[in-house]
């Protein structure tokens, strides 16, 4: 269809506010008389409190209150599960959801055992460092893998053991696979943990006015409609009674879809107990105990094939790190069972995994969720394979792809969405064949890597593919509204952490109304303006509120029309919305403004006809019966420095198909962003833990984020297969580019070292991981020499 | 002059033109000052501890992390914030328009720290190459770009700022940058 503004690279209506420093991020936020939290966090990783003595720092001038557990009284309360396990036949599941400040015991570095409110944050942080609190230290469970050995330290009392979760899907049945298979590949995996880093810590202000018994939360939250829900209950309060605005919000990349997070509960219980507005920042190092983190699995997965590469079957037993508490229910580790099978016609799949506590902080989604795990295992899984089988990787890929007329494709497990895991589309081949040709696949591979090979570099090329389900349910919704300005108004209850949805969501809107981008103002995050919604999550805010977005945007064209129709006395089918008028065609002289129309629909005399609604303004929802899969193809050449294992990424290509495109610009941003967090989640960003539970790069000088120096450019394109589930035909895009990166790295780097036959199988690297494989791998082919 | 009493301090320090005089705690840092005393709440504060460059502002015209300096250090000598960039979000400068050009910013949570690292950079390198461009804001940490369009931008900005140069330095809204540039 021919579009004015869906679709185009339009510049983004929120950047004036972001450039200039104006922009209302949640710690500038100033109230009057308003007072100032700081947390005590535990420091060890598992520890009896015996006993906790405020004496000193309660004396402290400008201290107004410290608390403990003990104070909050029947206010202590586990903060809820979020999401019950998914209708799997046989799973096991134990809750044990994290608490507002610990009571008798401590299970991870940072969790919060006391707050203290003084007149400034200065005076807050010197109050908390006097809080005594006699901790007798136990024996902490730190690896994964040590979770559930006999014996193990028990973390939460009254289970049997540190088991969280047991689940196993089975799609066909394996062992048909097994007795079938020329070739039988089995592997362990190891993928660990990073942490978001957004730029913005976390942040709260809490403000209860006793007068209005109103509550005002400034929450740097992906989800506030689901905070004020939660809130209220906890508080008593009517959900009237409580504004959660979760202004503008400096990342968020899953961790602040968590909830309740302690400080969330805390915050709003103390200004309501002291009467005064009370603000509390997340400092840097606080974020990397107080937040929560991804993704520590450990896989032991075999594939089976027939011997001219075509896939059988897949068996994955694994074991996911949930860490101290997992309110999340088990979304990461099924997303890791649900991602594994790929782009690939996998007739037998057997999955299993058992989800663990250990003494580290709570495992919650991050950017990819447990996707990354999936993708890592099979690409992984398919690159052996191919050298084993002595077919090309490309060609093993191919011969594996889910044809187009396979489509819708169902993968008959049950995915974290709760519905059945049904491919909507999908045109994978076209994606792959592109990738191919752009990275110049054959040409490096028969000219320019022997070429450089004899001149003694080490360069190797990879080639990955994945799908990323997006777009889940349940629903948003939007009120669409023409104001007498001329300007449209646009509210709904997701958060915006910097996707751009000033602008996409303008888009739709501008599309239907023809009116110019930049007139259309959009209202998101606030509670007081949108009622409804679930929030920002799973690459979702485009398809789910996008939709929603279009559905009144269209509802509002409609009555637009029709009173426009009565006021011009001209045909429907006459008349062209262009330029924020509406206007009878050829013949624009006839033309009436749309804020005009909304004024005369919403008249301060005369008479509303009956059945009709005043002012020129709709509200709807939209929920996707499923979600939507986007996929893609990412490919890299490396240039690996044999001395000192540095990788140098000499070109980036992504090839990606998330359907019907709002904004290209946009979209684009979107993947250099994922794909800069996937290299850092691959090469840089490593939690290094002792092993009593340590965190010992807590800071940004110790744990490595991607600069710009070590960043490639990344090249980028595109397929569009529109979904068939939704009007707009979207996909999400917005953990697309981390989602592939570690098996890219993997089999680039393995390519640029082929000739020690180093075999990676752990994410993340780093220079100095990849020189210990190196060593390993010079050792056996030595030792296989003599 | 700095005057004590009490143990906190009173200093003058002259902030987008403007020259304040307040008494902070010795302690206070420079980014809780502009923040939260002044309200110039366009810095933004990633780290706190000056790996991040959130929090870059300049002082006399170079590009310094206000979270690992103290209020007090700042005594009388010129501040630039983010906000004396442009005079309204109807007028950008030029870097700020480049950046909304090329889509070199996503949550804006970093943006003011790279603009304030940008603007003495390409007053010294009007015509910089991309590999000192990725150079120049390699102390800057950005977690949504992935730099790419940040890159873009600066090249916009360059070519536009060495075109128009003699307005440029009046449009920075401070006549340290004046001072600097000759």
């Amino acid at each position: 269809m021919a579009t004015r503004y869906f679709g185009k690279p339009i510049r983004r209506n929120e950047d004036p506010r972001l450039l200039t420093g104006q922009a209302l991020f949640t710690d500038d936020v100033h109230l009057p008389g308003m007072l100032h939290a700081a947390f005590v966090r535990s420091q060890y990783a598992h520890a009896r409190i015996a006993g906790i003595d405020v004496d000193e720092a309660s004396a402290m001038p400008g201290v107004l209150a410290i608390y403990t557990a003990e104070d909050l009284g029947t206010y202590w309360k586990p903060g809820p599960l979020l999401l019950p396990p998914p209708p799997i036949e046989g799973t096991v599941f134990h809750a044990r959801t994290q608490v507002p400040l610990a009571k008798g015991k401590v299970r991870h570095v940072g969790e919060p055992v006391a707050v203290v409110v003084a007149e400034s944050r200065y005076i807050a942080e010197d109050a908390a460092e006097r809080v005594l609190v006699d901790y007798e230290p136990l024996p902490a469970v730190v690896k994964i893998e040590d979770a559930l050995l006999p014996g193990a330290p028990l973390i939460h009392e009254g289970l049997e053991q540190n088991l969280n979760a047991h689940v196993v899907q089975r799609k066909g049945d394996y062992a048909l696979a097994l007795a079938h298979a020329d070739k039988v590949i089995k592997r362990s995996f190891r993928y660990d943990r990073g942490t978001a880093a957004a730029m913005e810590n976390r942040g709260i202000v809490a403000d209860w006015d006793s007068k209005s018994e109103q509550l005002t939360l400034w929450d740097t939250t992906q989800a506030p409609i689901a905070i004020r829900n939660g809130l209220a209950r906890m508080l008593g309060l009517s959900e009237k009674q409580v504004r959660v605005i979760a202004p503008f919000i400096g990342g968020g990349f899953g961790p602040k879809i968590m909830m309740f997070y302690p400080e969330e509960v805390l915050l709003p219980w103390m200004s309501m107990k002291l009467g005064r507005p009370i603000k509390w920042i997340e400092d840097r190092q606080e974020n990397f105990f107080a937040t929560t983190q991804e993704r520590g699995q450990v896989h032991e997965a075999e594939i089976a094939l027939t011997a001219d590469g075509r896939i059988l079957g897949v068996k994955d037993t694994f074991l996911h790190d949930a860490g101290a508490y997992a309110p999340y229910g088990l979304t990461v580790a099924i997303n890791s069972q649900c991602t594994l099978l790929g782009q690939y016609d996998v007739p037998h799949y057997e999955s299993e995994f058992r989800a663990v506590f250990t003494n580290k902080p709570i495992v919650t989604p991050y950017r990819g969720a447990g996707r990354q795990h999936g993708v890592f295992v099979m690409e992984r899984l398919l690159d052996i394979a191919a050298r084993e089988l002595g077919i090309d990787r490309v060609e093993i890929r191919r011969r594996n792809l889910i044809p187009p007329e396979k489509f819708p494709y169902n993968n008959e497990i049950i995915y974290q969405d709760f519905e059945p895991l049904i491919y909507d589309s999908g045109n994978y081949a076209v994606a792959l064949e592109k990738a191919v040709e752009l990275i110049g696949y054959e040409k490096f591979v028969k000219e320019e890597q022997p070429r450089l090979r004899a001149q003694g570099k080490h360069v190797g090329l990879g080639l990955v593919t994945y799908v990323e389900g997006t777009g889940i349910g349940p629903y948003e919704g939007a009120k669409v509204t023409v104001e007498v300005s001329g300007r449209v108004s646009v509210a709904t209850g997701v958060g915006t952490q910097g996707q751009g949805h000033y602008t996409s969501f303008a888009q739709i809107v501008a599309e239907q109304l023809g009116v110019p981008v930049e007139d259309v103002h959009l209202v998101t995050g606030d509670t007081a303006q949108f009622y409804w919604g679930a929030g920002t999550f799973a690459s979702r805010g485009a398809v789910v509120a996008g939709n929603a977005i279009h559905a009144a945007a269209v509802t509002v064209r409609n009555k637009v029309l029709q009173k426009a129709s009565d006021e011009l006395e001209a045909a429907i089918e006459d008349l062209e919305l262009v330029d924020g008028v509406v206007r009878v065609k050829g013949s624009p002289n006839s033309a009436i403004a749309l804020g005009e129309l909304a004024a005369r629909a919403n008249p301060l005399r005369g008479a509303v006809r009956p059945g009709s609604e005043p002012g020129l303004e709709a509200t709807d929802y939209f929920g996707p019966e499923r979600g939507a899969t986007a996929s893609g193809v990412h490919a890299m050449i490396v240039e690996v420095d044999a001395e000192t294992l540095l990788v140098e990424i000499k070109r980036y290509l992504v090839v990606h198909d998330c359907g019907t495109v709002i904004n290209p610009m946009i979209l684009e941003g979107q993947i250099h962003g994922g794909v800069a967090q996937g290299i850092g989640n691959a090469f840089y960003e490593e939690l290094v833990w002792d092993e009593n539970g340590q965190l010992l790069n807590a800071s940004f000088m110790d744990f490595l984020l991607p600069t710009a120096d070590v960043m490639p450019h990344i090249e980028t394109d595109h397929v569009d297969t529109p979904s068939p589930l939704n009007p707009l035909g979207i996909k999400g895009a917005g953990e697309a580019g981390a989602i592939p990166v570690g098996p890219l790295f993997a089999q680039a780097v393995e390519d640029a070292l082929a000739d020690l036959k180093v075999e990676i199988r752990e994410i993340p690297l780093s220079p100095n991981r990849l020189f210990e494989l190196v060593q390993e791998a010079r050792a056996t082919l030595e030792s296989a020499d003599g | 002059m700095v005057a004590i009493s009490d143990s906190w301090v009173t200093f003058t320090v002259t902030v987008n033109g403007q020259v304040v005089t307040r008494t902070v705690e010795p302690r206070m840092l420079l980014s809780d000052f502009l923040r939260h005393v002044l309200e110039l709440t366009g810095t933004r504060v990633g780290c706190e501890h000056g790996s991040c460059g959130a929090c870059t502002v300049l002082m006399d015209g170079q590009a310094v992390r206000s979270c690992i300096m103290l209020a007090v250090q700042s005594d009388g000598h010129e501040l630039m914030t983010v906000e004396g960039l442009a005079t309204s979000p109807q007028e950008l400068h030029p870097l700020q328009e480049a950046f909304r050009e090329k889509h070199g910013l996503q949550c804006g949570y970093c943006t003011a720290g790279f603009l304030m690292t940008l603007l003495p950079f390409l007053q010294e390198n009007p015509d910089p190459d991309e590999d000192t461009i990725r150079s120049a804001i390699s102390g800057n940490i950005c977690r949504c770009t992935g730099y790419q369009n940040i890159v873009e931008a600066v090249k916009v900005a360059a070519a536009v700022m060495s075109q128009m140069r003699p307005q440029t330095r009046s449009q920075t809204g401070s006549h340290t940058m004046s001072h600097e540039a000759e």
